[in-house]
């Protein structure tokens, strides 16, 4: 009951939020993920002992789909990280968006999408895990688009949203073949039944599909683009959604499905390859940015494609590697992305070879940033020192050791250096500050980043209360058996510690270099123009084209061309059935048969003629309502009068309709179509009815199945209490297609009055000449 | 189209067309009829009111915008749909009360209504912005 109880309290709080920040109370809104932090404590003990929490509540039971949560060790870590960085970003945001007229809208989504993480990383069930998954991209979408005003801001926002939730549609057709194989929608039953799912056909690509939607979720080359342009969100955006949690969701989903996946072959080549990419791509383009937020932007990119690497190289070493570069980079990267949005704050500006010397005004800043910055570059004894020495151990361990070790440690100097630039660049660097009149920030928002920035530092000096927590993490991504994670700061002058000090000593030549190195780089404008960013904008451009040049084909505006499709379509398609199927049948007519109602035909028919002849609209209006009131005749001898009935009234209105709006319409001439044109239609029409006639005719030739009508016959009276079938039928046994046949009626008539009047509004707004002569009338 | 045969015509035809419209609404369950045809009759009969008088004259006499109409007929329809809901019967399925001389009553009176409504108010919403006396 808990866990759901927490997730569903979150979202309810969202609208709270809302108001609280509407009030001006908006630090009192990080209280939400403070309770939630404490309730997650309270479990503490349960996962330490490596057990777990499982809840479920029938949700649709016809499905199989139930409101199932579970929390063992890896959710749990996760949840931690969910409401604990939470907790730090909604007080500094309180400040930092502080006076910003949209604040409640921006505390409502930010509460929503944490309630969206948790639910998503607790689901038990893929159809509620999917649910809160694509919550997530939705709340992101709305956060990155905070402020829509910019036309960049909304390229991001639609980007991100794009491509996470078109990896969310591969996720879902997973879902789907996990459940087709597996027979649940549950996944812890799934994850025990991996030799199921392994022996089957369509494990591979039930894991591909999986992947695609992670590899979107956590900006996957090439699909990281969305995640550097997203920084155009408000900073603590960044630092909660785009580089501790959500950016981590697909991670997560990976290492959830790492016990039933891991074991298909081509697991470790795919993520190895797509994780190794990502991590080329992220450090390079990390080096041409100058902006602290797209600097950690990339090298955020690139931490993720290390924890796609570990989790596919899948040894028990890697995975241990994986949750602790995983939790260590979630606490540093928040940590430095709030700094950066201080100085930011501070300074008006977010462009590092413009900041130096900041110590000076902003001492404490300056130490939050030394302490996140070294956790960043690996230095011991912080808590990313001992996750990089495990990242190097697995990388040894690695089937590819050369090429894994060797991308690892280039990129890592990478990050050494972005950790350099945002810790060291601008606090220190030089004697007199750049910017003399910023200053340290409220205690609200630099409480966030420092105890972010300490935790780091306690668990690097002394581990012991995590490891439990990265044990029962471990022994999850393991399918459930019993891990033990041993931290430490020294393990003695190892190879890992050699390729750290290696890694550290390259970073510094990097930042020695880094401003011509960056400037060479930031003017190499071909990476500019033959980028996936430039792909998708093309993209993005043509196809609104296309669609528009697709919708101008059909959708012409003339009423004639229209006309023209359905009757050749209609005719040609069920024309063709009929002859390729040989359905046609000619009827026995008996003369004896023959009965007065033939008179009604032959009415019919002269009336038939008449509309084509008529030279005037009115004339024409007068013989079309002939045909109908013939047709109407022939219901009510052939026993049906309520049809009959209702033709009558059809007929008559139409006749007023028509009549009405040609005393309105512009009607030029009577006919303005050419000689050929005529005979074109002529030819349409003809065929048309043929077609109609032949089918009839075949139609008629058999006997009917009477089997339903003679069950409406039957039920009429004692199941709907009516005589007449006809009108029980319409109120009562097919009160449905009723019911949505008058909501199309009355939508219809709204969506001709919004047609009608708007074309009315554009006629008064620029009057056209009324045409002097209107078609001759005998009104 | 304002000619004195149409207005005069117009207010003879009204009070009977509506007249028909009920009568027809009510035995329809029965016998030929029904809300489709009735509320068709009673458009009928408003529209050729309305065609010399102008579509002021149809807001002036049923004082409810027509589109409203239609919406409340749609409501009717849904709502009639409702009580089945409490006898834990798929919605829409028809409930019947029986008065004690073997009369019987039931919902789908109220979804013959909204019917009714509906129709009238959607042929008249279409038609209105074309009777501009």
């Amino acid at each position: 009951m808990i866990l759901t109880l927490l997730v569903l309290a979150v979202l309810a709080a969202a609208p709270l939020n809302f108001f609280l920040a509407r009030q001006g109370r908006s630090k009192l809104t990080a209280c939400v993920p403070f309770a939630a932090l404490c309730v997650l404590a309270w479990l503490y003990p349960e996962i330490a002992q490596q057990r777990e929490i499982l809840e479920q509540h029938s949700w649709i039971p016809s499905l199989g789909i139930n409101f199932a949560f579970r929390a063992d060790g890896l959710s749990y870590l996760l949840a931690l990280l969910i409401t604990g960085i939470g907790s730090a970003v909604f007080l500094y945001a309180a400040t930092y968006l502080d006076k910003h007229r949209d604040l409640p809208r921006f505390f409502l989504f930010l509460t929503l999408f944490m309630g969206a993480m948790l639910g998503a990383v607790l689901a038990n069930d893929l159809i509620v895990m999917m649910l809160f998954w694509e919550l997530t991209s939705i709340s992101s979408f709305m956060l990155i688009g905070f402020e829509p005003e910019k036309m960049q801001t909304r390229r991001a926002a639609q980007q991100g949203l794009l491509i996470t939730v078109g990896g969310g549609l591969a996720l879902l057709a997973s879902c789907l073949l996990m459940r087709y194989v597996s027979g649940t929608f549950q996944i812890d039953q799934i994850i025990a039944q991996s030799s199921t799912i392994l022996a089957h056909p369509l494990a591979s690509t039930m894991m591909v599909l999986l992947a695609i939607g992670a590899f979107a979720k956590s900006a996957q080359a090439p699909l990281h683009i969305w995640l550097p342009n997203a920084m155009v969100a408000p900073t603590p955006v960044s630092a909660y959604l785009h580089s501790a949690t959500m950016v981590k969701l697909g991670i997560y989903l990976l290492a959830r499905f790492h016990p039933a996946f891991s074991q298909i072959d081509l697991w470790t080549p795919l993520l190895t390859a797509v994780g190794l990419l990502t991590i080329v791509i992220g450090a390079f383009l990390t080096l041409r940015e100058s902006d602290l937020k797209r600097i950690l932007a990339y090298s955020t990119v690139t931490s993720l494609g290390l924890l796609v690497v570990l989790l596919g190289l899948s040894e028990e070493i890697a995975i241990k590697a994986m949750l602790l570069f995983l939790t260590a980079h979630a606490l540093y990267k928040a940590c430095l992305f709030l700094v950066a949005g201080i100085i930011d704050h501070e300074t008006g500006t977010r462009n590092c070879t413009q900041l130096s010397g900041l110590r000076k005004v902003m001492p404490k800043t300056a130490l939050v940033a030394l302490l996140g910055g070294f956790s960043m570059a690996g230095l011991p004894p912080l808590y990313g020192f001992i996750a990089k020495e495990y990242v190097y151990e697995s990388t040894l361990a690695a089937g590819n050791v050369w090429l894994v070790t060797g991308v690892v440690l280039v990129t890592n100097s990478i990050v050494v250096l972005a950790a350099l630039l945002v810790a060291i660049r601008c606090f220190w660097h030089s004697a007199t500050p750049s910017h003399p009149q910023a200053h340290d920030p409220p205690f609200s928002m630099l409480i966030g980043p420092a105890v972010l920035a300490v935790l780091g530092f306690f668990i690097g000096v002394m581990p012991g209360p995590v490891v439990s927590l990265l044990s029962a993490a471990t022994s999850a991504v393991h399918g459930g058996e019993p891990m033990e994670v041993s931290l430490s700061l020294w393990h003695g002058v190892t190879p890992m510690l050699k390729l750290s000090v290696v890694t550290l000593l390259l970073g510094l030549v990097l930042y020695a270099g880094w401003r011509p190195l960056q400037a060479w780089l930031q003017n190499m404008k071909s990476i500019d123009n033959y980028g996936v960013n430039t792909l998708w904008d093309y993209t993005m451009n043509h196809f609104p084209k296309a669609a528009l040049w697709c919708t101008q084909q059909f959708q012409n505006g003339s009423l004639r061309s229209y006309l023209i499709t359905t009757l050749i379509a209609t005719a040609g398609l069920s024309g063709a059935t009929l002859f390729m199927l040989r359905g046609f049948a000619a009827p026995s007519i008996k003369l004896s048969e023959f009965s007065p109602v033939a008179v009604i035909a032959i009415l019919l028919l002269v009336s038939g003629y008449a509309v084509v002849r008529a030279t005037s609209f009115m004339a024409g209006i007068a013989a079309a309502g002939m045909v109908g009131f013939c047709m109407s005749l022939l219901f009510l001898f052939r026993g049906a009068p309520d049809l009959a009935f209702t033709q009558f009234s059809v007929e008559a209105i139409a006749i007023v309709i028509l009549l009405a709006i040609i005393g309105k319409m512009p009607f030029y001439e009577a006919d303005y179509r050419t000689f050929a044109e005529r005979w074109r239609d002529s030819l349409i029409s003809a065929f048309f009815g043929m077609v109609a006639t032949v089918i009839l005719i075949s139609v008629t030739s058999g006997s009917l199945d009477d089997k339903l009508s003679k069950y409406y016959r039957d039920a009429s009276v004692p199941d709907a209490h009516g005589h007449n079938v006809v009108n029980v039928i319409i109120v009562d046994f097919r009160a449905l297609d009723t019911l949505g046949e008058i909501t199309v009626l009355t939508l219809a008539a709204l969506a001709a009055m919004a047609v009608i009047t708007s074309a009315r509004l554009k006629r008064k707004i620029a009057p056209t000449p009324r045409p002097t002569e209107l078609p001759q009338q005998e009104a | 189209m304002d000619s004195l045969i149409l207005r005069v015509g117009g207010w003879l035809v009204l009070p009977v067309s509506l007249a028909v419209s009920v009568y027809l609404l009510w035995r329809g369950h029965n016998d030929p009829g029904g809300g489709f045809v009735g509320g068709l009759m009673a458009a009928a009969g408003l529209a050729f009111y309305a065609l010399p008088r102008g579509a002021d004259s149809l807001h002036k006499m049923l004082m409810i915008p027509l589109p409203t109409i239609a919406g409340i007929g749609l409501l009717c329809a849904l709502l009639s749909g409702v009580p089945a809901i409490w006898t834990e019967a798929p919605y829409l399925t028809h409930q019947w009360g029986e008065l004690p001389n073997g009369f019987a009553i039931g919902t789908p009176l109220l979804f013959d209504i909204g019917v009714y409504l509906a129709v009238i108010g959607a042929v008249l919403t279409f038609l209105s912005h074309y009777l501009e006396a």
